[in-house]
């Protein structure tokens, strides 16, 4: 039997199937997006809005209701704080501070995890076990005590935060991505390519790296939520963005003792990281059941 | 049987340049909870440009871990190569540097592995994938190189092949990616090219076309091609030369004919005996008795010895050395050496046919 050649050439279009993308994947998550984009653009474009300055303080005008209330103004939407400032203002000013610690910390600690996922997946041996014990160790250290930590002794700063942070949240990834690594290991394209020649450097870069993007992406979309809202605690406790940065953490925080007499003044602040941690989740698990449902466990 | 370019094994056999590996007492321990498993032990053979030779054997027998050893790639740190030589064009690879490895990798020993499904990268296409080799071996680059990669493409038969250059593994059926695999594989084209047990996962007349398409890559760019599998129809179609491995050593090695018609070792008998054959009364496959031995507690003597039918005090003492049962036809085995011609062979001696 020996093999023809109009046997293996198969009619041109048979092998090739097009994608198919279940239908439950193709449903966006509309109110996510939206919600994330309302407070991006609001935070890109916070100078260019008509807003009062966040922190222009008037003494007259403190604990002015939000404007639907009675004794409201028109010109503080969403009323004012203790030292009369724009709550309205302060928030959009304030999705800058969240946002920002939340990509800055999440992209920090992403790339240092994965690196050290894919280092221990790869190698093995030693080099996985100290990884992984490192990063258990990293894991059981409570990331708002490590902040008070940074600032009582260095001082309260945004760069402070972001790097009290991400200090502790590299372990995650580096733990998923490790464990991502370990059944790419076991395909056959890895052992092939480095039949083929590949150095490890290659193979990380070429093989595993692209493979987990997908997981990364996912991670990286939920972890954005988690990491805002404990920038608010560090900043609700005083730990995180000094004033007179507005940042939601300390907004609410102030608003605490009067929460009786001027609820609007935490509860505004508390709605917004509400509604952005919110859209982050949502979008998050859109992406993880879209991207690849085995990664359902994370 | 496909007729063309090679003719008798026979003969093919006879008329021998010189090797282009020429592997020589390779031994490869891999070290376990259990014990230290001999996996490679004391392997030699060669092969000669444009020649092919199957490698065939239960598993676990040291096949795949006799290939990874020509590329030093054996799983670290529980596998070591521990001794030998493995020449390939006059060049110890066990003497080479990790860094001179790489170059030999790919570019003089190709390897393809068995599973079609998972042996692309997924995340990229067809034509990324093929470019990397091609760029890498031969420093091409643009069109040229789309060009050359569409070429390789074309070279294992399938169908628009700048078309196909686009497409992503998933939707590649198995036989079409087993065909890429092969084609990145000869890119270089390597001297000698591994195939372990590339069909397994193909059905079978894809199987056979996957076989013709590999011969006539090897005729053409005169590989010496190692195959290893168990299945012995693939042998019998495809090799020249056929090793039968047993425990981490070659107990017969021999042209395929002779091999099949007057096997010497009581194992590859049995291995014969549990082929099914069409148009043979219909009896009982032979199946060999007892367990695949355990790796990390071989017998002393032959390690055959427990499972063999025409098993000798002498068996269970002393490992058999190799003996040449004719020119080209090695056996490691007590019947066959010549210090004993008085032993009385088996109840399974005889022709298999």
């Amino acid at each position: 039997m020996p093999a023809e050649p109009g046997v293996l050439a198969r009619p041109d279009r048979e092998a090739v199937i097009p994608i198919t993308v279940e239908r439950r994947g193709l449903r966006l998550p509309l109110f996510s997006l939206a919600m994330i984009a309302l407070f991006v653009v609001a935070a890109l474009v916070a100078p260019l809005l008509s807003l009062p300055d966040p922190t222009a303080q008037s003494l007259r005008a403190r604990f002015t209701p939000p404007a639907w209330v009675d004794g409201g103004s028109r010109e503080h939407l969403l009323g004012t704080d203790r030292l009369g400032r724009d709550l309205l203002s302060r928030i959009v000013w304030g999705a800058r501070v969240s946002l920002a610690a939340g990509v800055v910390t999440v992209l920090l600690a992403s790339a240092f995890g994965a690196a050290v996922g894919l280092a221990a997946g790869y190698y093995g041996g030693r080099v996985d076990a100290t990884l992984m014990r490192i990063t258990d160790a990293t894991l059981s250290f409570p990331v708002i005590l490590l902040a008070l930590i940074l600032a009582v002794t260095v001082g309260p700063s945004f760069t402070n935060v972001v790097i009290a942070i991400a200090v502790i949240l590299w372990a995650r990834y580096a733990r998923v991505i490790r464990g991502q690594v370990l059944t790419l290991m076991r395909l056959d394209f890895v052992a092939q390519a480095r039949l083929a020649g590949a150095g490890a450097w290659r193979i990380i870069t070429r093989h595993l790296l692209p493979n987990t993007l997908g997981t990364l992406l996912v991670l990286v979309t939920l972890q954005i939520g988690y990491v805002i809202i404990v920038e608010a605690s560090l900043s609700f406790l005083g730990a995180g963005i000094p004033p007179p940065t507005p940042a939601w953490g300390s907004m609410i925080a102030e608003g605490r003792d009067v929460v009786t007499r001027a609820w609007w003044v935490s509860l505004f602040p508390g709605l917004a990281i509400l509604l952005v941690v919110l859209a982050f989740n949502l979008l998050g698990d859109w992406l993880r059941d879209t991207f690849d449902p085995k990664l359902r466990q994370l | 049987m496909p007729s063309p370019p090679v003719s008798d094994p026979d003969l093919t056999r006879a008329g021998l340049p010189r090797p282009i590996v020429d592997v020589r007492g390779l031994r490869t321990h891999i070290v376990t909870r259990w014990g230290t498993v001999k996996a490679v032990d004391g392997v030699s053979f060669q092969v000669a440009e444009g020649e092919t030779l199957g490698l065939v054997g239960e598993s676990g027998s040291g096949k795949s871990m006799t290939c990874l050893s020509l590329l030093r790639l054996v799983p670290r740190p529980a596998a070591r190569i521990l001794g030998g030589e493995v020449w390939l064009d006059g060049e110890d690879l066990l003497a080479k540097s990790e860094r001179e490895m790489r170059a030999i990798r790919g570019r003089r020993i190709g390897m393809i592995l068995q599973d079609p499904m998972s042996s692309l990268n997924p995340v990229f296409s067809i034509g990324m994938q093929m470019r990397e080799p091609v760029a890498l071996y031969h420093g091409l680059r643009g069109s040229a190189l789309a060009a050359r990669a569409a070429e390789l493409l074309a070279a294992v038969r399938i169908p628009a092949p700048a078309e196909r250059l686009r497409a992503f593994p998933h939707q590649l059926s198995g036989g079409m990616r087993q065909r890429v695999v092969g084609a990145m594989a000869i890119a270089a084209p390597p001297r000698l090219l591994i195939a372990d047990e590339p069909t397994t996962s193909l059905d079978l007349t894809i199987q056979s076309q996957y076989l013709g398409l590999l011969e006539e890559l090897q005729d053409r760019h005169r590989l010496a091609l190692v195959f290893v599998t168990h299945n012995l129809g693939i042998v019998a179609r495809i090799c020249d030369r056929v090793a039968v491995m047993y425990a981490g050593r070659i107990v017969e090695m021999g042209p395929v004919r002779r091999l099949f018609t007057r096997p010497a070792h009581p194992y590859t008998r049995a291995l014969l005996e549990s082929i099914p054959r069409l148009g043979t009364r219909a009896t009982r496959l032979t199946a060999i008795e007892g367990q695949p031995p355990d790796l990390a507690h071989l017998p002393a003597g032959c390690a055959f010895a427990p499972r063999c039918p025409s098993v000798m005090e002498r068996c269970r003492v002393e490992a058999p050395p190799e003996t040449v049962v004719e020119a080209g036809h090695v056996t490691r085995c007590w019947l066959e050496a010549p210090a004993r011609p008085g032993d009385s062979p088996g109840p399974g001696a005889g022709p298999a046919r």
